[in-house]
């Protein structure tokens, strides 16, 4: 399965509990902040994504930013979305890409354009995220583009794959089949949504370890540490994210400026939790403007230190 | 139909400044039936004007159909006398008007906005997104381009929650909808098929359409 290019896919491969943490790129061209986190979270984490454009706000690309993590040691997971570029431009940046030598990649939809801060944009969606895995995987095996022309046998971007699964959106019965749908395309690693609803990624968990998926693709569960009551309850309205009453009632409890640790022990009894559900291979952090806390979610869940892939 | 939408007064006026004498051109068919750009619409917007501007020559005439060159000439004789045409019929229509009277400018007094249905009275609903290569038959009958907000042919995202779009709570997720109906109707296997990327040559995307039909040519 391992073709040996991908540290982070040589360490799932190698059964180790991996921690991968998002990095996102600033509003600038500024590459300072990137590198600061690069190295902050390369001796932490397995790989780090860079996103692409979140929520649809104009950023450094993923790509760039991506190469200023490999200049500082990091493992770049650089993410995709559908909602800016068409089938030529995608895979004209991912040649780019490998030929810079990023190895993994995460492939979405994309928020849509409405909740950015271009909201008058026109999107793209030529394709979607499901025919984005199948096309990168084709790129590499058996090394065509989309429209079927061959790609020269030592030209071939061989990417470890990704998508995105959000066990908390709806119709909650057909997340696994959707799922499914991302693992025959040829998904290889799946980062959930931030998870809060124990039991109901348990039992998701469950639906997809009975459809035999944990066994084809690496899931890893999604953290998102919350500072304060007041973002854990902005969490709990985006749509797709669910956040049980009885987590907003333990956050409310605490007192104000006790809250940013609070949010971290949740997220570090959220990581032991998910340790022992299987067919978890690892986790996700996704620390929004909160990188620095990483390490120390890291090293309180006792995953330090990591392993040399 | 074709759904339109009348554009504000003020903007029509801005349109009208340098114009004394105007003729407005309904059209009885979509924009009838989505009361945008029919008789009764020609009407009122003729009085809005009036009222705006007591300086202006304004006649009316509704036709057949904007988007068909036969209906046209009931519209020379207006147009003889006036400076200037609103069409108060779709993007289509304003464009034959401007075919047909090279030398008077014409003026848009509807924006077109979407492929679409009434389900009840004073709401309009996009239907169809025109793209050429309908899928409805693989998705129970609910389109996925036109009513995703992502036009996902395998969907749903991950924002979809309790039946709603991300993008907004009025709107439905169409893949909601789709997986719902065929469960229903027992063709949830449907789902299982990743669809391919579509061939978007047929929407708009391979450039301006035209259709030719033999069978129907004189």
């Amino acid at each position: 399965m391992s073709n040996g290019q991908s540290k982070l896919e040589r360490l799932l491969h190698d059964g180790h509990f991996v921690v991968t943490a998002e990095v996102g790129p600033p509003q600038g061209a500024a590459a300072d902040g990137i590198r600061h986190h690069a190295e902050l979270l390369k001796d932490v984490t397995d790989g780090q994504n860079l996103t692409d454009n979140q929520t649809a706000i104009v950023r450094l690309s993923s790509i760039a930013a991506g190469v200023h993590v490999l200049a500082a040691g990091g493992e770049p997971i650089i993410q995709m979305t559908c909602r800016d570029r068409n089938r030529i431009a995608i895979q004209s940046d991912l040649l780019g890409a490998w030929s810079l030598g990023i190895r993994n990649l995460l492939c979405l939809s994309g928020d849509h354009q409405s909740f950015g801060n271009h909201p008058s944009a026109r999107n793209v969606f030529d394709l979607d995220s499901v025919q984005l895995v199948k096309m990168v995987r084709e790129m590499a095996d058996p090394g065509i583009f989309q429209n079927g022309e061959a790609i020269a046998e030592n030209a071939r971007p061989r990417f470890f794959v990704g998508a995105a699964e959000n066990p908390f959106a709806e119709p909650f019965a057909f997340r696994v089949r959707r799922l499914a749908k991302k693992v025959a395309a040829g998904a290889q690693f799946i980062q959930t949504q931030a998870i809060f609803d124990l039991p109901r990624f348990e039992r998701w968990m469950q639906m997809v370890h009975d459809a035999g998926l944990d066994e084809k693709v690496y899931i890893l569960g999604g953290i998102c540490p919350a500072k304060s009551f007041g973002a854990l309850r902005y969490m709990s309205k985006v749509p797709g994210m669910a956040v049980p009453d009885a987590l907003l009632d333990r956050m409310k409890g605490v007192e104000r400026k006790r809250q940013a640790e609070e949010g971290i022990r949740i997220a570090v009894e959220t990581i032991q939790r998910l340790r022992e559900i299987k067919g978890v291979r690892g986790v996700h952090v996704m620390a929004i403007m909160w990188e620095e806390m990483v390490p120390r979610i890291v090293e309180e869940a006792g995953l330090l230190p990591r392993p040399v892939a | 139909m074709i759904v339109c939408e009348r554009k504000p007064l003020s903007t029509i006026l801005e349109s009208l400044r340098s114009y004394r004498k105007v003729v407005i051109a309904g059209c009885s068919e979509c924009v009838t039936v989505c009361h945008a750009g029919g008789e009764k619409e020609v009407a009122l917007l003729r009085d809005l004007i009036l009222l705006a501007r007591n300086d202006l020559t304004v006649t009316t005439e509704v036709l057949t159909r904007q988007c068909d060159v036969e209906f046209l000439e009931a519209l020379d004789g207006h147009v003889e006398k006036a400076e200037c045409v609103v069409s108060m019929a779709c993007g289509v229509g304003v464009q034959f008007l401007a075919e047909r009277y090279p030398a008077t400018w014409v003026i848009p007094a509807v924006d077109t906005r979407f492929a679409g249905g009434s389900r009840q009275p004073g709401t309009w609903e996009e239907r169809c997104g025109l793209c050429g290569d309908c899928v409805l038959h693989l998705t129970g009958g609910i389109c996925p381009v036109a009513r995703c907000s992502k036009s996902l042919l395998n969907g749903p995202c991950g924002g979809s929650q309790g039946g709603r779009c991300e993008v907004g709570e009025e709107l439905s997720c169409a893949w909601h909808e789709i997986h719902d109906r065929l469960e229903k109707l027992g063709r949830l296997d449907l789902l299982e098929v990743v669809l391919p990327p579509k061939d978007w040559s047929r929407a708009r995307d391979g450039g301006p359409r035209k259709l030719l039909r033999e069978d129907v040519a004189v």
